[in-house]
């Protein structure tokens, strides 16, 4: 193994298809018209010595290495910033640039210190580099005269001179190293569109500035890396290299925080990780990523993380650490011993998708097969499950249309119910740079998003009242069919034209206007009628939707809406359109793929369908049952009722990201036998009898797949620190309840998949290796896999309209709880936390904070940063008031990422009518000034302490 | 919504809002459909054993969609 090198060619790619051939030191050469010289001598091998240009931003000319001559032409002109054109000759080093750059890098080196040896970017250094390229040998200037380098100056302070700043959690700014090359500005805005750094001053006095001269916590910085990975020294360093060193290897592997999936290089000395670095050729995130995937990777090596299995008979006793053999045969008596008294359907688990999709086929393996019942289901049953409902029942298939680079060729963007700012960052960074070339934004969501307003981004916003989704996208639908906007052509040749006529007929009632609904919705009639005009007739529209549509009572119903929007406009079916939902966790789209939901093997077929079950029936050497499994929230009922006693929790803390926690609890309380597997004893393992240890992305051998079904690998850096993959450990849980798994690698149980899962047919590790990722289909009709589906005609054959009676919640506001909470994501931290919250992200948010609007608070005498007692009809709990004008008066909205606020115990039990996702989003609530925790916090917070104590290990006496 | 007969009711009432607006024929299919796919056994048995009991709360397509359902079970 060794560190790969990604070739940086100075300058991005040109799309362009013309074709311009010409003489680079005498070498004939071809490349896209469009390309730099630069670019097009690096194609050919030859590296021109360069500082300011590095291809993930455009080229900027500042530095003056890159220099070269042009037969014909007058000067040096910069090969970063000079196209090529048909018949140039041009000489990369000659007399005159050999003088010229070793000018330039003489007057670098003047203003730079000469510490090589102990700078942590010793190893990894352009400005070395280069000044090695262009043979610099002597500095004629000297280092007396006015410099940044030195804090002081024949003994007097250095004005020019700037401490580090360290602010960062992750890198450190060291002014003195900076060569103003501004790549981390253009970072920062080309790449991220933050627009968080800036140069300050002009020629000798200019400084790399984060806002205005503030610290780079204190600014509007959001951690990317992007600025970091583009600096050319030791200015930018990831605190893990000045800590650590420089890395000596480095594997390709997946991302395990959200949906994006981006690519990274784990760059690696020996088995410890030094830094993650996204990986340019990684077609999710191209390059970019986010502060979690880049730097939130502490919690793999935390304190907290436990290592050794641990069983207890009640979960008021202490954990007592066994050997691994005695955790499987505790839990496998346990789950038997279940079944012989309650009967074979007593229990059941739950996938993670966090895992890899062969962990998660082996879990729904080991119940259907091993427990042989249907009870298994996933975390997408409380995010995506309507997705999955909404879009098979109208297209055919449940899988998001389209891959992340279509946002290219997006003209108008809806986004409904979504903050990718937070929740899907590198995906916000790749369409805030298509906004700023001019593409349309419309936001549909009852806050003010990071997504409304930002640098260089301002979209027509629908500040909808939650729970209206369904009558606020039926309404766009009157305003397309009355203001006559219906691409017929599509409709007529795509979809089944009589249900269309009846979707016609009932969106263009009068009732649906958005004059007539504007009551309910809150939204502006005009703004409304503005939104659909742009999207039926500005191009390329394309929606994309997160939990904001599918976390409700209706959330199927708007999914199908939605499906019905892009149908009625044509938008479906070419690069730049499509249904595009924005999945919440690594492996959700995965998770679901892999058979994770109880009436439905791999592939997303019915249960009940003999000649499928039969295939997996021959497979696994099993009889397996037809009937459809229970539901996660339909678990936790049984639970209560005492036919469901069993559970194995694979990476899911239930507890607390499942909704009325009062009602999660009296359901775990219920059971005789719960197994988390996990990373550390997150709350759900406060009422489990078995904690089986986890191993985390970076120990073992997988895929994951992401929200544009692209399936990536998941690569081995480190040996298990508990022993096992999880793979491993559910195959030896199964052997212990009397079910044989044998699989030697995960790449073998890939192959099962495939031989058993029509849309995976042409999936393999090696595959995988060659291509890099694959999007399913993957088969015999698309070998290379599927970026935009549906091209030419919908997967089920006509595209389905349906109905969408918008059915108000039954979770109502009145006299007692006039408020309504939304809850949604912030960008540090990552859903429970249990992975976020045990890292450096904490200073960006260290607790959970109730957003109110100054009207509501004022009535209610609460001012910011108080303490607030928040009510719901299910529970209440406290935490700290933030006013703000985000959220419209009537709506308040927190975050979900901590343990001791606990945000679902005021969450209800109401649910999607079609799949039981449970309606996170809409709640009815009171608030009042408090004093501090609820008794209900306090009594959760000694019981999770009581629950968490592990024995002390007890020798045995001789 | 704690007994379980309530909120099952609960559950085929709102499978049975959103088929309302299909008329009562592909109502009764739709609602009856649904709830084969993705209702578990006991689920089904409890709301049978309800409607035995009079099927009190549900609503006239739903009640029809469950008729349909056993006869076919």
């Amino acid at each position: 193994m060794s560190l790969i090198q990604e070739t940086d060619f100075g300058t991005p790619k040109s799309k362009s298809e013309t074709m311009v051939t010409l003489t680079i030191d005498g070498n004939q050469i071809t490349v896209p018209e469009g390309t730099s010289i630069m670019r097009a001598a690096m194609e050919a091998g030859t590296q021109i010595p360069k500082l300011c240009a590095t291809d993930m931003v455009d080229a900027f000319g500042s530095c003056r290495l890159c220099l070269v001559e042009i037969e014909g032409r007058a000067g040096t002109p910069a090969s970063c910033t000079t196209p090529v054109m048909n018949g140039l000759v041009v000489h990369t080093q000659t007399e005159r640039l050999k003088q010229l750059r070793k000018g330039v890098m003489e007057l670098y080196i003047s203003d730079h210190p000469l510490d090589c040896l102990t700078c942590a970017a010793n190893g990894d250094c352009e400005l070395q580099d280069m000044a090695g390229a262009v043979g610099l040998r002597d500095v004629r200037y000297g280092y007396e005269g006015d410099n940044h380098v030195f804090a002081k100056s024949h003994g007097c302070d250095n004005d020019n001179w700037m401490p580090k700043d360290e602010s960062n959690p992750y890198f450190t700014y060291d002014p003195s190293k900076c060569i103003v090359c501004s790549r981390c500005v253009r970072a920062c805005e080309e790449v991220q569109g933050t627009f968080a750094l800036t140069i300050s001053g002009r020629g000798f006095d200019s400084r790399v500035s984060p806002g205005m001269s503030e610290s780079f916590l204190g600014s509007e910085c959001v951690s990317c890396g992007a600025c970091v990975q583009a600096c050319p020294t030791a200015t930018l360093t990831e605190k893990s290299v000045i800590e650590i060193g420089q890395p000596e290897h480095s594997v390709v592997t997946t991302c395990a925080y959200c949906g994006v999936g981006c690519a990274f290089k784990a760059e690696m000395r020996g088995e410890e990780v030094v830094r993650m670095v996204p990986w340019k050729d990684g077609k999710a995130n191209r390059g970019h990523s986010c502060v979690k995937g880049r730097f939130a990777w502490g919690y793999t090596t935390h304190k907290e993380r436990i290592l050794k299995p641990m069983i207890r008979e009640r979960i008021e006793d202490p954990w007592q650490e066994v050997s691994w053999d005695e955790a499987f045969n505790f839990a496998a008596a346990k789950f038997k011993g279940i079944q012989a008294k309650y009967g074979r359907d007593a229990v059941g688990g739950i996938t993670s998708s966090r895992c890899t999709n062969e962990e998660t086929y082996l879990v729904q393996k080991l119940i259907r097969g091993g427990f042989g019942n249907n009870n298994v289901d996933t975390c997408a049953r409380v995010c995506h499950s309507p997705t999955g409902y909404g879009l098979s029942q109208t297209f055919g298939t449940s899988a998001g249309t389209q891959d992340f680079d279509s946002v290219e060729d997006t003209d108008v963007v809806m986004i409904i119910g979504a903050n990718p700012a937070s929740a899907h960052p590198v995906f916000a960074s790749r369409l805030k740079k298509r906004l700023r070339q001019g593409a349309k934004l419309i936001v549909l969501d009852p806050r003010r998003t990071e997504m409304v307003e930002s640098a260089h981004v301002k979209a027509l916003h629908l500040p909808l009242m939650p729970g209206t989704n369904v009558a606020v996208v039926t309404a766009l639908a009157h305003v397309i069919v009355t203001e006559r906007l219906v691409n017929e052509a599509f409709v007529r040749e795509r979809c089944d034209w009589s249900e269309f006529e009846e979707w016609v007929a009932f969106v263009a009632q009068d009732k649906y206007s958005p004059e007539a609904t504007a009551i309910m919705t809150g939204v502006d009639p005009k703004v409304l009628r503005e939104a659909a005009r742009i999207y039926a007739t500005g191009g390329n529209g394309a929606i994309y939707y997160g939990l904001g549509v599918t976390e409700h009572s209706q959330g199927s119903t708007t999914v199908i809406a939605i499906a019905n929007l892009a149908m009625a406009t044509g938008n479906i079916g070419r690069p730049g359109v499509g249904v595009n939902p924005l999945r919440g966790q690594n492996n959700v789209q995965g998770s679901c793929d892999m058979g994770s939901f109880p009436h439905e093997l791999p592939g997303y077929r019915h249960i009940s369908g003999d000649a499928v079950r039969e295939q997996f029936e021959a497979m696994w050497n099993v009889k397996l049952n037809k009937e459809p499994g229970l539901r996660i929230p339909n678990m936790f009922d049984a639970a209560i009722e005492g036919t469901f006693m069993g559970l194995y929790v694979q990476g899911e803390d239930i507890l607390q990201s499942d909704p009325n926690t009062k009602h999660v609890v009296a359901a775990l309380s219920s059971m005789e036998c719960v197994i988390v597997h996990d990373l550390f004893l997150n709350e759900t393992a406060n009422y489990a009898h078995v904690f089986l240890p986890g191993s985390s992305f970076l120990e073992k051998d997988g895929t994951f797949t992401n929200a544009e079904r692209r399936i990536q690998r998941v690569r081995k850096v480190m040996t298990p620190r508990n022993g096992y993959a999880d793979w491993e450990v559910t195959i030896l849980l199964a052997k212990a309840m009397g079910f044989e798994m044998h699989y030697n690698h995960p790449s073998e149980i890939m192959d099962e998949i495939a031989a058993l899962t029509p849309t995976f047919t042409g999936v393999s590790y090696a595959k995988l290796d060659e291509l890099g990722s694959v999007q399913w289909p993957c088969n015999e009709k698309a070998p290379e896999g599927t970026p935009v589906m549906h091209i030419g005609g919908f997967v089920r054959g006509k595209g389905k309209f349906i109905v969408t009676e918008y059915v108000a919640t039954d979770e109502r506001t009145g006299p007692r709880y006039p408020l309504l909470l939304t809850t949604g994501r912030i960008l540090s931290q990552y859903n429970v936390g249990a992975q976020t919250r045990r890292t450096e992200n904490a200073v960006w948010h260290s607790e959970d904070r109730l957003e109110i609007h100054p009207h509501d608070a004022e009535q209610r005498g609460v001012r910011d940063g108080d303490w607030v007692r928040l009510a719901s009809r299910a529970g209440e709990t406290t935490l700290r008031a933030e006013i703000t004008d985000r959220v419209s008066p009537g709506v308040v909205y927190t975050t979900f990422h901590h343990p001791d606020t606990q945000a679902n115990v005021i969450t209800t039990d109401f649910s999607d009518w079609a799949t039981n996702c449970p309606e996170y989003k809409v709640t009815a609530v009171q608030i009042s000034p408090s004093n501090g925790p609820s008794d209900w916090q306090k009594a959760y917070d000694e019981q999770a302490r009581h629950s968490r104590r592990i024995a002390p290990v007890v020798e045995a006496a001789e | 919504m704690s007994s379980s007969p309530d909120k099952l009711v609960y559950m085929a009432n709102q499978i049975g809002k959103f088929f309302q607006s299909q008329g009562h024929d592909r109502a009764v299919q739709g609602i009856s459909e649904h709830i084969w796919k993705f209702w578990d056994p006991r689920m089904r048995k409890q709301i049978f054993a309800h409607l035995d009991a009079g099927g009190a709360g549900l609503e006239p397509n739903v009640r029809d969609a469950l008729q349909k359902l056993r006869l076919q079970a």
